[in-house]
């Protein structure tokens, strides 16, 4: 069952980036890769437990905040990257 | 007790594979940038709860690892309902309109809320102290 | 005094990170917990507001009423998605709040959220801008049974 539910996250990975080179807008790319980044931690600590790695818990719950606070991070950017150049033009 | 922890564990693989796939899945078909943020919180709010549940149960005795486990758990929960937050309002400040089928009050909404917003560009942004 | 109980909590988090019960490690754990009271004292002179969230038994009470409704409108996303025809409406509108306080905006809009098929896209004084999959989950949060038990809560 341990392998079924990495084949599943490793599938899941793919389909989250092929929505991140279909992707219409920036937006699309960030939430697919935000999503990407969610599922590494989930592969993390199923394929560590699975492979009876030790620390592996350690390496899942660093890589689930850094994931978070580098979202926010490029989203903040997008954010006034594009409201910048309007107030300009006004 | 062996038997029906194993069981346990192996059904909340299996839901949690099934349902990381059909985030991915609803993540390709809906049509536009908001529908496919709630694709992506199927994922992320029942999706890692299960796996991360079965990984704990699956262990042979209760250890450390199991608390740091559950703090991922809360840490993901946690943290999910911000960054989505933080992207919807990325987008809608570079002027997405979420698509919407039924046309009528919430278009006119929509309209409103959007002159209302780029009224108030210049006024400052509750978020950003 | 609620840097002591800072200082506490944080102490035993890292012992529960660390695990190792050396004096090199307990005295790294104990010079870093008090660099990051020192810096929390420094942010507090900019931020007024004292950060103390009262657990009680009501907010366990909530979470495990949250994470029901979480379950139920997961099952009726799901099935939304592997529905051939995709049966979905998005709608984009207004939600009048009562709560007023910071930290419940917080938790309400967050709760909102965290459920699938619901989603806060901005949060205003008075109002929040909510889009959700369908009119039915518009009409659901309509109701306020969410906002009623975020009252009861009184943090």
């Amino acid at each position: 069952m341990l392998f079924a539910a990495v084949v599943a996250i490793i599938v899941t990975m793919g389909l989250a980036l092929i929505r991140a080179c279909l992707g219409p807008t920036a937006y699309d790319r960030m939430l697919a890769t935000n999503m990407v980044g969610t599922k590494a931690v989930l592969l993390i600590a199923v394929g560590g437990h699975a492979l009876g790695w030790s620390g592996y818990a350690d390496i899942a719950l660093l890589y689930a905040m850094i994931n978070f606070i580098s979202s926010i991070a490029v989203m903040r950017f997008f954010e006034y990257q594009k409201t910048l150049p309007s107030q300009e033009d006004e | 007790m062996d038997t029906l922890l194993n069981f346990l564990s192996a059904s909340c693989f299996l839901i949690g594979g099934f349902l990381c796939i059909t985030g991915g899945v609803g993540l390709l078909r809906f049509p536009d940038f908001f529908t496919r943020v709630h694709a992506a919180g199927v994922t992320e709010t029942l999706a890692t709860p299960l796996l991360i549940t079965g990984i704990i149960l699956n262990q042979p005795d209760l250890s450390l690892d199991s608390i740091k486990l559950l703090m991922i758990m809360l840490i993901v929960l946690a943290t999910n309902p911000t960054a989505s937050h933080a992207m919807t309002k990325a987008a809608l400040h570079g002027g997405l309109v979420p698509f919407t089928r039924s046309k009528g009050d919430a278009e006119k909404e929509a309209k409103k809320q959007t002159s209302q917003k780029n009224s108030s560009e210049t006024g400052g942004d509750i978020s950003t102290p | 005094m609620h840097y002591l109980i800072l200082i506490l909590v944080l102490y035993l988090f890292w012992l529960l990170l660390s695990g190792h019960l050396t004096l090199f490690f307990l005295s790294l754990g104990l010079i870093s917990v008090l660099l990051i009271a020192w810096l929390q004292h420094r942010m507090d002179q900019i931020d007024r507001e004292p950060a103390l969230l009262k657990i009680t038994l009501k907010l366990f009470r909530y979470a495990g009423w949250l994470s029901w409704n979480v379950l139920l409108s997961n099952i009726d996303v799901v099935r939304r998605i592997w529905d051939p025809k995709l049966p979905i409406d998005p709608v984009w509108e207004r939600l009048d709040i009562h709560v007023k306080s910071a930290r419940e905006k917080t938790l309400y809009a967050n709760s909102i959220t965290l459920t699938p098929g619901t989603l806060t896209t901005d949060i205003k004084d008075d109002h929040f801008l909510i889009h959700t999959l369908t009119p039915e989950g518009m009409k659901q949060l309509r109701e306020g049974e969410m906002e009623k038990q975020i009252k009861r809560l009184r943090i």
